[in-house]
């Protein structure tokens, strides 16, 4: 019954999805204050209404009801029970359903939170959405749809989730991913009704830009979560892989950072208005590419879900249909958008014409290296591959003029600066950025020179923090006083480049700096790994909830003292015979241990992993920074006070504006 | 319901993936590091999307040995990647060689980046700023 509910509510929502799209536009073109009014209340009743359908096939997971196929597919009666809910979105037809659930969010989001705008802009913005929701449904009902059963034959036991996906990262990765890919349609609607109504000024800008940023929080937490699963859960110390699959959240995330900046310069300068419309529909254009190469098994790839042709060709055509559409609307009506260009070559426009650029180069190059070898292979037939050696090598080429660039961009004034004077002040970070980097590399164990060249960038965009606070603090009379006249926003970018800089040196010091040994290990036998000595100290083998453990125990010792204690499992899982390793981790500020069971060899010795992975934190710790810089942002009063703001002289306001910067 | 078992268990081989952990001797560390980084950019022929040092198929087993052999024989890691490319193609390489097929991917972004660099010089150096007339912002 409850399935068939849950179902019913799809449909339900369908019905509304198709309402809300045809007549908003037809509301918003006449004006009709009743179907302007309308199209709020179906976009808050069609997530309400999913809402509920999400619930049915948790009720459904909860109970164990194996006569719906997927939950018969990806549970199990011994599946704890918070795994069973995170089932919901272990595999193909759940997520989408997820998807669709916080599709319907964000669109009740805009529907309940966007009363100082005028009401033909959100009756649009929610047609938008209404007919992006109208697509991801039918998706759902009529290719995946979750609450389809197996009948008449029910099977006794479900076959179980992948015990891969067992695990906390599955309980917050996906949901937080989500909202990002899904938050971009937020900013994508917002330009297709600015450019259906043909009228995109900088309000345009300035309504889209805190739904960008908190989108591009979500994403930039989700893909961290992601980086941050691979590392514990598939136990090789690996933490970004450049599977197609993270390149699918990639993309759009590094699209949507172009964005966030270029709109700061449509906001605030009236530039590059016909680029930031292009690239919000590119953004959300990237998060749909994402989710064909994900779900329509056109790619190879290990995370990919399951693959039916009919599938693929169902968001293919979607696909086409929303970046045809959204292109030909743009092509129309982007002539109507008037940028000003009033900015000199040394000015901060130019800096964000070049983060743009650069940024802009990198996605293409992410989606150039997924897409070629399928390219490749539909023309020439030829099987070919691209992968880390490539990708890793591209994007530092591209990284280091945008890490250069950084710390002067966000300092540079806006239209236009000397250059000399402005340069000048940059010699002695600089140099004290090598000397200290160059210290860190020697320190580390050596120096290589790519290394050398990424921690110096790592600390050139640490120091450019630090001058923008000491240079605005110059400015007052005192330090504090200094301080506390940068604005929210402001600290939200020094906040966001700080994580920059965090993640880079995280990324260069544990790649250059890991020690990874394998070694052969008896019971009561010490070996030592370079500085370490690995003490195998005990075995025992246990039962889980739904598995069974071989577990060793491991002392670590560093000259004699006793530094951490480590309990690495290998994992047999009941119903699906699959075996897992759990590796166990002593994470630190500076460095992980991590130490993880190969096989039983010969003669009752094991093989294991020892791992000693200098500075892994920060890489994720950045991203923490990322994001609460993006939060700090959207928390600015400017955003608060909109409607306070509009009573203010105009003199006022210029002041009010100026001091909130960007 | 068969057929989609049948690809869930399909799902379920491919994700198998666990640390394989081999002890393998080097005389040196060089050869050591070597061996690890050849293992770390071939990919599994016969697996979804798995270097050979990650997947646990019996084919990566063998070319792990292989990759060991060789290198504890002295040969480069030029010779050895050519040795894998021989036999399984490039669809191997993670690392795709530089040749005319591949041109379009290793020069394009680069290209496309010249191209803007030098449409913003041109465009923006050439532009004499005009003072505005009310403050700084347009608001």
């Amino acid at each position: 019954m409850i399935p068939e509910l849950g179902n019913f509510l799809l449909i339900m929502a369908f019905i509304n999805a198709i309402f809300l799209g045809v007549l908003s536009f037809i509301g918003a073109h006449y004006q009709h204050q009743g179907l302007m009014q309308f199209s709020k209340r179906a976009s808050i009743s069609i997530f309400a209404l999913i809402l509920a359908s999400f619930v049915c096939l948790t009720i459904s997971f909860i109970n164990n009801d194996f006569s719906v196929a997927y939950v018969a597919n990806h549970s199990n009666t011994q599946l704890p029970i918070h795994y069973r809910i995170s089932a919901v979105w272990g595999a193909h037809e759940g997520s989408l359903l997820l998807w669709v659930l916080i599709l319907t969010g964000w669109m009740a989001a805009v529907a309940l939170f966007s009363k100082s705008l005028p009401k033909p802009l959100i009756t649009r913005v929610l047609g938008v959405m209404g007919f992006i929701a109208i697509g991801f449904i039918a998706f759902t009902l009529f290719t995946s749809n979750p609450f389809d059963r197996v009948l008449p034959f029910i099977p006794i036991d479900g076959s179980d989730l992948n015990p891969l996906l067992q695990d906390f990262g599955l309980i917050v990765h996906p949901p937080m991913l989500y909202m990002g890919y899904v938050g971009f349609s937020v900013v994508f609607a917002f330009a297709i009704a600015g450019l259906l109504q043909g009228d995109l000024d900088h309000h345009w800008a300035r309504w889209s830009r805190p739904w960008t940023t908190v989108a591009w929080i979500f994403m930039s937490l989700g893909i961290a979560l992601g980086s941050w699963w691979a590392y514990y859960e598939l136990g090789w110390g690996g933490w970004w892989f450049w599977d197609p699959v993270e390149n699918a959240s990639f993309m759009p995330w590094l699209a949507g950072t172009a964005l966030i900046h270029s709109l700061a310069a449509t906001e605030k300068r009236g530039v590059f208005k016909s680029w930031t419309v292009l690239l919000a529909i590119l953004t959300f254009s990237l998060s749909l590419l994402g989710t064909f190469l994900v779900r329509s098994g056109v790619l190879t790839s290990v995370h990919s879900f399951a693959n039916d042709p009919v599938r693929g060709r169902f968001i293919l055509v979607f696909l086409g249909i929303v970046v045809g559409a959204s292109l030909l609307i743009y092509a129309i009506q982007s002539s109507k958008i008037r940028s000003k260009a009033n900015f000199g070559l040394f000015s901060r426009e130019t800096a964000l014409l070049f983060n743009n650029a650069l940024l802009a180069v990198v996605t293409f190059m992410v989606l150039l290296g997924t897409l070629h070898p399928l390219i490749q292979e539909a023309f020439t037939g030829d099987k070919s591959s691209v992968g880390p050696p490539y990708f890793n090598l591209m994007f530092s080429i591209f990284m280091i003029p945008i890490l250069i660039l950084m710390p002067i961009g966000q300092q540079i004034n806006w239209k236009q600066e000397s250059m000399k004077p402005m340069l000048t002040k940059y010699w002695l970070w600089a140099i004290s950025s090598i000397l200290i980097a160059l210290a860190v590399v020697i320190i580390m164990g050596g120096i290589e020179p790519m290394a050398l060249v990424g921690t110096t960038l790592g600390l050139w965009v640490l120091a450019g923090c630090a001058k923008y606070v000491l240079a605005q603090a110059s400015k007052s009379t005192s330090f504090t006083i200094g301080v506390k006249k940068i604005s929210r926003s402001y600290w939200g970018m020094l906040v966001a480049h700080l994580g920059v800089a965090v993640t880079v040196l995280g990324v260069v010091l544990t790649s250059y700096y890991s020690i990874e040994e394998n070694i052969k290990i008896s019971q009561g036998e010490t070996v030592q790994v370079e500085d370490l000595d690995v003490e195998f100290y005990d075995f025992k083998n246990t039962e889980g909830p739904n598995y069974i453990s071989s577990a060793g125990s491991f002392r670590i010792y560093s000259e004699g003292e006793l530094i951490t204690d480590l309990h690495p499992e290998k994992r047999k899982y009941n119903a699906s015979k699959m075996v897992m390793t759990e590796a166990d981790i002593d994470a630190g500020l500076f460095r992980d241990i991590y130490v993880v069971m190969g096989e039983p060899l010969d003669d009752g010795a094991w093989a294991i992993s020892v791992y000693y992975k200098p500075f892994v934190r920060w890489i994720w710790l950045g991203s923490i920074f990322m994001a609460l810089g993006g939060l700090l942002a959207v928390s600015d009063k400017r955003y608060r006070q909109r409607r306070r703001e509009k009573k203010l002289t105009k003199s006022e306001t210029t002041s009010v504006v100026e001091s909130s910067g960007e | 319901m068969m057929k989609q078992l049948i690809a869930t268990i399909a799902i379920l081989m491919s994700l198998q993936a666990f640390a394989v952990i081999e002890t393998y001797e080097f005389k040196t560390e060089e050869q050591e590091q070597l061996y690890t980084d050849i293992i770390n950019e071939l990919r599994c022929p016969k697996c979804q999307n798995q270097t050979i040092a990650e997947s646990n198929a019996g084919l990566s087993e063998d070319l792990r040995y292989i990759v060991y052999q060789q290198v504890s024989n002295g040969s480069t890691k030029r010779e050895i990647l050519a040795y894998m490319q021989e036999r399984y193609g490039d669809f191997v390489l993670y690392d795709p060689p530089v040749k005319p097929s591949n041109y379009f991917l290793w020069f394009a972004p680069l290209a496309v980046f010249l191209v803007i660099l030098i449409a913003v010089l041109l465009k923006v150096g050439r532009r004499r700023v005009k003072p505005e007339q009310t403050g700084t912002e347009e608001e």
